[in-house]
């Protein structure tokens, strides 16, 4: 494998028939070129499909509630199902052990402003869990704490864009935010995966919300991821029975879709997941028929070059030539030509990938691109690769009879 | 050196076959130059290729050097034609892209020689046919008889114990067959065994003993005095 003759008498006579190795070379360098811009639009297309979900925990499940559409227990249909502290509780109760995080949430608008600028924010209202839900990063400060929930204390932290926008020469932390009429001190600055408006987002305890706005023990939304270690079928069982137990708390009827809604994003990771493999089998299909066509012409050629080679061939068999190192000979050009060629395809490919990122992730795409384990694996697979396309031709010149080759005519 | 004894040989043409070699007896002695002549489609090639393994007999008994040569599988014939033979051809046979010096180590590659030692080996050999100053050039800058001497330091530079030459001179003029054949008689001077089929008379006599072959037997077998080239060059 290393025998360095063996290197020489090839290059020798890939050097010698350069126009046709670099012609057989083409159609598997063509084959990679093709597989790497498709495998990188592939990967663009799951990263976009995969976006929707970085913003939140793909164990996380919502409560959301509304008005009831059945009667049911002698009550009307009609009824707005409100959600309140101590049905975070209940959960926490009831599920206990299957429960990661878990956060109640109040929506607000509101008009914030800090010296001469002023501009309109969403706000929400959170316990310290909502962190891990929303995988908020805090980048300076700290962000919502148990305390502040127990003092409603009057913090806020902001995100990133807001503090773009209203704090322009300093820093936000230790300065008073004024809300709808409201002074609050801003201990956090926070960034999020999820986009620009999570990013113009503030957040406040839930209890500093609730005593300002209505004074009541009221929230729009439960949070809460489920513990990791549950599979698939076991998350789904979770929502299920937590979606019963809670209809039957607010005696709602089994059957109404809209007075309590549970949604679960295993689900739709799953269905995402999906999409991913398909779009995986769709690639690995095209990119293997491409490199089983750049495979069959770079055989064909050898096969050719074999022929033409007969004399050659059969003049180092007589002169002691083992079989053996006539199928070497044969087999590693095949496999030199198809590594080098494919490797052309692969660099060509990277390199149209990065110049033509801009227009993909225009139309969608995010990050269009092939990772490095993809090089290890494509070095291999072209070897492999190499070596069936030598394989027949090898095998026909090690059958050349010398004294056929040597004939004179 | 070699024993042949009732050696048979056809080819299979279409449905029949071809009878070529009908009951062979031949043996050469270590030393001996021998030519074999005939008319055309006599067998010569035949007889010299079962003789170089480069085919096979069909009956018969072949033993060179010692070694009854039987069963022959490719690599073992592989081994057999690297050890003991060094083969010329009338059309030279050098691979065209290896210029003079790799042509001459391509089988002491196959000995498994050291690079370094291939080459030094080589340019000795391509130095005892006179083209050390060709050691670079490819073959198609050479002349038809500089290509012969190139073949013939190929066949050398792995030490064979038997040199076969199948109308070494066939393609060549008549002044450098004749230096080609000095060369010849020099190595046989020197103790080589060489067995050369030709057609030229000339060429011949300049052998020590002539067998000839006619309608697959030898019709006539004779020690003859040699010739000296070097007297025509
Ligand atoms: N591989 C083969 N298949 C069929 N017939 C063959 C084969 N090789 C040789 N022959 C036939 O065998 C006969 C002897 O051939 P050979 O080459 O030995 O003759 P030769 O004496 O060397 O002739 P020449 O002087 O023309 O070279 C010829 O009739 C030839 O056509
Ligand atoms: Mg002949």
């Amino acid at each position: 494998m290393f025998d360095i003759d063996l290197w020489r008498e090839i290059f020798q006579s890939i050097n010698k028939n350069r126009t046709r190795s670099i012609l057989s070379g083409f159609t598997v360098a063509f084959a990679i070129l093709l597989f790497v811009i498709l495998f990188g639009i592939a990967n663009g297309l799951k990263n976009t499909f995969a976006e929707g979900f970085v913003d939140d925990a793909s164990n996380s499940i919502f409560v959301r509630t509304g008005f009831t559409t059945k009667a049911h227990k002698g009550l009307q249909a009609g009824r707005r199902i409100q959600l309140k502290n101590e049905d975070q509780d209940f959960i926490l109760d009831e599920y206990g052990n299957k429960v990661q995080y878990i956060t109640s949430r109040i929506y607000k608008s509101v008009s914030a402003s800090y010296k001469n600028e002023q501009n309109n924010y969403q706000l929400r209202a959170v316990n310290p869990d909502h962190q891990f839900l929303e995988k908020t990063q805090v980048v300076s400060g700290r962000y919502v704490n148990q305390s502040d929930i127990i003092n409603k204390t009057k913090v806020v932290v902001i995100g990133r864009l807001v503090d773009e926008d209203l704090f322009l020469k300093t820093t936000p932390i230790g300065k008073y935010i004024n809300l709808n009429g409201i002074q609050y001190k801003v201990v956090g600055v926070f960034e999020d995966d999820g986009g620009d408006n999570e990013e113009r987002m503030i957040y406040m305890p839930l209890t500093t919300a609730q005593q300002i706005y209505g004074n009541n023990d009221y929230v729009d939304q439960i949070n809460l991821t489920y513990n990791p270690d549950l599979d698939f079928d076991e998350a789904l069982d979770f929502s299920r029975s937590l979606t019963d137990k809670l209809k039957d708390r607010f005696s709602v009827a089994p059957m109404d879709q809209r007075a309590i809604r549970v949604r679960n994003l295993a689900n739709e990771s799953q269905q995402v997941g999906i999409i991913e493999v398909a779009i995986s089998i769709f690639v690995i299909i095209i990119g293997l028929g491409t490199l089983i066509a750049g495979i069959v012409g770079i055989s064909n050629i050898m096969i050719f070059i074999v022929k033409e080679r007969t004399k050659e061939i059969g003049v180092r068999k007589a002169l002691g030539a083992s079989p053996k190192s006539i199928v070497s000979i044969i087999m590693f050009e095949a496999i030199i030509i198809t590594t080098i060629a494919g490797y052309v395809g692969l660099i060509l490919g990277v390199v149209i990938l990065k110049l033509a990122k801009p227009i993909l992730e225009e139309n969608f795409l995010k990050n269009p691109s092939v990772d490095s384990s993809l090089v290890l694996t494509a070095t291999f697979v072209l070897i492999l690769a190499g070596a069936i396309a030598g394989y027949l031709p090898a095998k026909k010149a090690s059958k050349i009879k010398p004294i056929v080759a040597l004939r004179d005519d | 050196m070699l024993k042949i004894s009732k050696l048979h040989k056809s080819y299979p043409i279409g449905d029949s076959s071809l009878h070529v070699l009908k009951g062979i007896d031949l043996s050469v002695d270590s030393g001996e130059m021998v030519a074999i002549m005939g008319s055309s489609g006599s067998g010569k090639s035949t007889l010299l290729n079962i003789i170089g393994m480069l085919d096979e007999l069909d009956k018969g008994e072949y033993v060179l050097d010692n070694v009854p040569i039987v069963d022959l599988n490719e690599k073992k014939a592989a081994i057999y034609r690297n050890k003991f033979l060094g083969f010329i051809f009338q059309s030279f046979n050098l691979i065209n892209y290896k210029n003079a010096i790799e042509n001459v180590a391509l089988p002491l590659y196959y000995q498994g020689f050291k690079r370094k030692e291939r080459l030094e080996k080589a340019l000795f050999h391509l130095s005892k046919v006179g083209l050390s100053d060709w050691a670079k050039h490819l073959p198609n800058e050479l002349s038809g008889g500089q290509k012969q001497r190139v073949a013939i330091a190929r066949a050398l530079a792995a030490d064979p114990k038997l040199l076969l030459a199948d109308e070494p001179t066939g393609a060549l003029d008549t002044k450098t067959s004749h230096e080609i054949m000095e060369f010849l008689q020099q190595l046989n001077d020197e103790g080589k065994t060489i067995l050369i089929v030709t057609h030229e008379e000339d060429i011949a006599d300049m052998c020590k003993r002539i067998v000839r072959l006619k309608d697959g037997v030898i019709m006539e077998d004779k020690f003859v005095t040699q010739v000296r080239a070097s007297q025509y060059v």
